[in-house]
């Protein structure tokens, strides 16, 4: 298996506090990775790192055999081929979905708007969402606005796709048409890593499971093993939690 | 919720309620009896206004020399042509300002220690020009800079105290544009970012319009104030209605000439704060369709 991106010892701390201190996660091609751990063990964190939306204390990212977090790398170029979904969507409320779809396309990639749109559309509909494509995000329900989100990283074709809490913003009802998209994504083969709280989903989406704990990815495995018998104390205790919350 | 506005059109169809709610200053009073009893309150406020005044003991001296109806015809048509000119000052001094003032808001929202001067130049300039009176930058440049004697620059006072408009009212208006700026939500950046762009086209195509967009009500305030502002420029000798006024008033021993100069200023500037009510009032509107959602 080819390697999509390498994760070594990145630290990153926010003033004094150490959000990651020492994080390694090999991601192969195709692969698809849950990211799970408690609110505030440093996913989102971990996640804006590799986009070098937040840039890294120590340790280093390696994007194929690029290293990105070096120094001279246009981070332009490297977010060009690393998409992020957010919690929050985070659309542009004054433009329409298609808009928002194709501004990365034509500005950062340089397509002309016929292409972007050609692309944008074909998204579109494979999402089922081509008859919003000329309405604003505020005419949209969450799921389909999260939807829109995940079309609008997808239309940069990128490398690797990186999904922070897609559904945590998002009423119950409307949680099940975003994960379906995640997982047509999934078996089109694309390279996912996903912070989630959706235990059941990542049990079954993902080809493995990385607890993320303090920090550090404290144990990963298949997702059976993670969620039947994991070996860290700590990682059953999480595990534990969950399942009384009735989220597993 | 939301409803459908015909561009351009001055008065959309407002929901009753707003309609009621804003003009008499609450949604308690509501009702089927509002209108009636908001006309007859008005009427009966002014018509005791009215007459207070006129049985005052100097109505009859302040009448003469501020209510001349033969002075008011004499001095209207040469008043109002020189209207043109505060008008025309207003104008260009706005197109210069929104630019500049842009810009300048721009520089302040440089991020990162190596802007450092520029925005200190930035903020420099806009303490510098809040801190003025705008009638004293009016007198420096409308009588210093054509004492320069520059080549190739104009001497008239109507150039430099437009430009004495401009650089006070950018300061003004930079601070309007950057309360916009500051109100976009870093995420948006973040969003923009991550699909590549650059911090130049995240600024040009996400914040700045959505930055703008929220600003236009205060900007209109400040061009309110800007229009009235060009009254000033009288007093580097500018021939505008202010100083056309001034001449009537003098020649004819009669203030009617002030009246009817100020009734010119409020045709302009009414029309335009009611439009900034109704845009204030649109935009609150769609937040809420918005945010039903």
């Amino acid at each position: 298996m080819t390697r999509a991106v390498a994760i070594e010892g990145v630290h990153k701390a926010f003033g004094r506090v150490e959000v990651l201190r020492g994080v390694d996660l090999e991601v192969a091609r195709h692969e698809v990775i849950a990211l799970i751990g408690a609110s505030g063990s440093g996913k989102s964190t971990l996640l804006r790192c590799v986009n070098l939306l937040e840039p890294i204390d120590a340790g280093r990212v390696v994007l194929g055999d690029e290293d990105i977090t070096a120094r001279r790398v246009d981070e332009n170029e490297v977010r060009k081929r690393i998409g992020i979904v957010f919690q929050a969507f985070n659309l542009f409320p004054h433009m329409t979905v298609l808009r928002n779809i194709t501004l990365g396309p034509v500005e950062a990639l340089g397509l002309s708007r016929g292409e972007a749109a050609e692309r944008a559309d074909e998204l579109l509909r494979r999402f089922g969402l081509l008859d919003k494509r000329d309405e604003y995000p505020d005419r949209l329900s969450g799921g389909q606005q999260q939807r829109a989100a995940i079309v609008r990283a997808m239309a940069m074709q990128p490398d690797l796709l990186l999904l922070d809490e897609v559904t945590s913003a998002l009423d119950p009802e409307l949680i099940a048409e975003v994960l379906d998209v995640i997982r047509e994504l999934a078996e089109a083969g694309m390279t996912m890593v996903l912070a989630t709280h959706e235990m059941g989903f990542a049990k079954d989406i993902a080809d493995r499971v990385s607890f993320l704990d303090e920090g550090v990815i404290l144990e990963e495995g298949p997702p059976d093993k993670m969620f039947s018998e994991p070996e860290h104390p700590r990682t059953r205790t999480f595990l534990q939690r969950i399942i009384a919350a009735g989220r597993l | 919720m939301s409803i459908a506005t015909p561009p351009g059109s001055p008065s959309p169809p407002l929901p009753p309620g707003d309609r009621r709610s804003r003009i008499l200053g609450g949604r308690q009073w509501e009702g089927r009896y509002s209108v009636p009893i908001a006309v007859a309150s008005t009427v009966i406020f002014f018509t005791v206004l009215i007459l207070l005044v006129i049985n005052s003991p100097g109505w009859p001296e302040v009448k003469r020399s501020f209510f001349n109806v033969q002075v008011f015809r004499e001095s209207f048509p040469d008043i109002s042509r020189k209207f043109l000119k505060n008008v025309g000052a207003f104008m260009i001094a706005e197109v210069f300002i929104l630019v500049l003032a842009l810009f300048i808001a721009v520089l302040r929202s440089l991020p990162g220690p190596v802007f450092f001067p520029i925005r200190a130049l930035a903020l420099g300039y806009t303490d510098l020009f809040r801190g003025i009176p705008t009638i004293l930058v009016i007198y420096i440049l409308g009588f210093g800079a054509p004492a320069l004697q520059l080549q190739g620059v104009p001497r008239s006072p109507f150039f430099w105290g437009v430009v004495a408009l401009v650089l006070v009212y950018s300061a003004y208006v930079a601070e309007v544009y950057r309360a916009g700026i500051d109100s976009v939500h870093p995420s948006q950046v973040a969003a923009a970012r991550s699909l590549g762009l650059t911090r130049w086209q995240g600024l040009r195509f996400v914040v700045l319009p959505q930055a703008v967009r929220r600003v236009v009500p205060p900007l209109l305030n400040d061009f309110i104030g800007l229009q009235k502002d060009t009254a000033l420029l009288a007093l580097v000798g500018v021939l505008e209605t202010f100083r056309q006024s001034q001449v009537d008033v003098a020649g004819s021993f009669n203030y009617t000439p002030y009246l009817a100069t100020a009734l010119l200023f409020v045709l302009i500037t009414i029309p335009l704060a009611r439009f900034t009510d109704w845009l204030v009032a649109r935009e609150r509107r769609r937040h809420q369709a918005g945010s039903a959602l």
